[in-house]
């Protein structure tokens, strides 16, 4: 009951405080763009090969959806990010957690409620990307629900280890490290490709050890390999060639990963003093 | 935009005041022994012994630095303690089963500001888990209570201190508690706001409730504590019952003019002690009811009475004298 309570209470405050409403806005911004960009790169494609024709369309698509992976992403981590910090800096947190709720419950609930703006967000982004590429190019991701899924995971993954160092850093010390291990996963899995390609087995560990320390852009890779053509993606016409594609074992240790996270903020949220 | 049944204007008139009965007599409200907290190297609060019993309003007093928020953190959960045990209303402190029983006015009252007042009593009254039929009838209660009726839907942002001290004791409220910890509830309010804040406590009183008020100011203690304990450095220096303070003896000053020994003599069925040099009367009476009685004793012997002032030890004074002058520095 009260982790419901708190779950209702995240959602009304990112909609009463506008950041909900500013996401989304960004969102349909952004679709809007794709959307006019497809138009046009439908229109000067018109008269070349349907094959060549389609495996470019295919990989706008991915492109589309790789920014909308971004975004979710990056929404996951600004949007948690003073949640816990900043309630236990300010002091928000006493009034609160002096109430016949058990801190697990505080956690819990405000988790769900972002888990759930999320869950909405990703829908609309790689749901709107999809649309509009079916729509204006014929163009549809192969697995979509399944890439959906990943992607939803890795911004939950992002959101567990914000709502992590947030029971222990300040807000700004949480932004940037979460971020940074993000942007270091990001490198590790351009290095990863780049050594598959240039066949630099040393370059892939290192970019394994990367994804080990943080899995979330292996979700997305395995994610990108799941819905994008596979002609494409053999061929390394796109940025997200299957050159090195996560395994299932990397996608089970990322959920892993996530669910540890998430249990360690529940402990260290209960032991900390508030 | 919530609509609630408009209210009498008299706050003090219609609040439904829960009168608690299944308490324990014997039962304290709190009780501590040899609660310690150390932050580090830092040593908060040294070893608190301490019993508040129920019904009771009682001071935590000392100065800046003394361990009383951290000690009263530990006895709400918010903080564990080093060493140490704590019971709240028979329970381990903390216990999420006792705060049901338990409000709480935090001595920096934050919240979420961009909810509305009433919409902050909601959401704090579904924490304790009440419906919402509950929360119709006792969020205006209580907004009506601390005279922020007009200001339901306004959003809290646009409270001033004085406005966000009064909805943070009306959330300390909200399940009519047994136990009320109130961490300088006064700050930032004007005289009208102090005497809302005494009205409460004695109301909470009056129900059986107990009040466990930390205050800065003495003299607010000093009119609506039953008891109060002096700390410093994380320690109980001394509790006193200041009813007793009321009723012990007291040294009076008179100024008097026409006096002669036989007046002085006569006295003696009130003072202890009598002293008198030019127009100044010392005595020392059992009580402060007998000065009446005193004055028209003196006035009958035609003695000119021009000025009575009873010289009694505010807590003030019991409050350097037991803490001391450094202020625990």
């Amino acid at each position: 009951m009260g982790a419901w309570t708190m779950a209702g209470i995240t959602f009304r405050e990112a909609a009463r405080k506008k950041f909900l409403w500013m996401a989304l806005a960004a969102g349909f911004a952004f679709l809007l763009l794709f959307g006019t960009g497809l138009h046009f790169q439908v229109k000067s494609l018109a008269r070349t090969n349907p094959l060549l024709r389609r495996q470019v369309l295919n990989g706008m698509l991915m492109v589309g959806l790789y920014a909308a992976d971004l975004l979710t992403v990056v929404m996951a981590v600004l949007i948690s990010v003073d949640t816990l910090s900043g309630e236990i800096a300010s002091g928000t947190i006493h009034a609160i957690a002096t109430k016949p709720i058990r801190r697990r419950e505080i956690l819990l609930g405000k988790w769900l409620g972002f888990v759930g703006m999320l869950a909405i967000y990703a829908a609309i982004m790689v749901g709107g990307v999809s649309g509009l590429a079916y729509f204006l190019s014929g163009a549809t991701a192969r697995h979509l629900l399944l890439g959906s899924g990943l992607i939803l995971l890795e911004s939950i993954l992002l959101l567990n280890l914000t709502f992590l160092c947030g029971t222990t850093f300040s807000t700004l010390t949480n932004g940037v490290l979460v971020l940074g291990l993000h942007g270091l996963a990001f490198l590790g899995g351009w290095i990863e490709q780049a050594g598959a390609l240039a066949h630099s087995p040393r370059a892939v560990d290192v970019g394994i050890i990367a994804s080990i320390i943080m899995p979330s852009e292996s979700l997305w890779r395995r994610a990108a390999f799941e819905m994008q053509s596979p002609l494409i993606g053999a061929i390394g016409l796109s940025p997200f060639s299957n050159a090195s594609v996560p395994s299932p074992t990397m996608v089970t240790y990322a959920a892993f990963y996530l669910i540890a996270a998430l249990i360690l903020a529940l402990y260290y949220f209960h032991q900390r003093n508030l | 935009m919530t609509r609630y049944p408009r209210r009498a204007r008299n706050p003090l008139m219609n609040l439904s005041v829960c009168q608690l009965t299944s308490q324990s007599p014997s039962r304290p409200a709190i009780q501590t022994h040899g609660l310690r907290k150390v932050f580090g190297e830092k040593i908060a609060v040294k070893g608190l012994t301490l019993e508040v019993a129920q019904g009771e309003v009682f001071g935590f007093l000392g100065p800046n630095g003394a361990g009383k928020s951290t000690s009263i953190k530990m006895l709400l959960g918010l903080v564990a303690p080093t060493r140490g045990e704590a019971f709240v209303l028979g329970h381990a402190a903390g216990d999420v089963n006792v705060r049901k029983k338990v409000g709480f006015l935090p001595e920096h009252f934050r919240f979420y500001d961009w909810l509305t007042a009433a919409e902050l009593l909601r959401f704090h009254g579904r924490l304790y888990g009440m419906t919402d039929s509950q929360l119709r009838k006792r969020a205006p209660e209580l907004l009506d209570r601390v005279g922020l009726w007009p200001h339901r839907e306004k959003r809290l942002r646009e409270f001033s201190k004085g406005m966000l001290q009064r909805i943070g004791l009306a959330q300390a409220l909200l399940n009519d508690p047994e136990l009320i910890f109130l961490d300088e509830p006064t700050s930032g309010l004007d005289p009208v706001g102090r005497r809302l804040v005494r009205d409460i406590i004695r109301q909470q009183r009056s129900r059986g409730a107990t009040v466990f008020l930390n205050s800065h100011l003495l003299s607010e203690v000093e009119i609506t504590c039953d008891r109060v304990a002096f700390i410093k450095h994380g320690e109980v220096l001394e509790t006193r019952r200041l009813q007793d303070e009321r009723e012990s003896e007291i040294d009076v000053l008179i100024r008097a003019q026409n006096w002669n020994s036989a007046a002085l003599k006569g006295l003696e069925a009130w003072a202890s002690s009598i002293h008198g040099e030019g127009e100044r009367l010392t005595l020392r009476v059992a009580c402060a009811e007998a000065l009446p009685e005193i004055i028209r004793y003196l006035v009958s012997q035609e003695v000119k009475v021009y000025e009575v002032t009873p010289q009694r030890t505010s807590l003030e004074d019991l409050f350097l004298q037991i803490v001391g002058e450094d202020g625990g520095l």
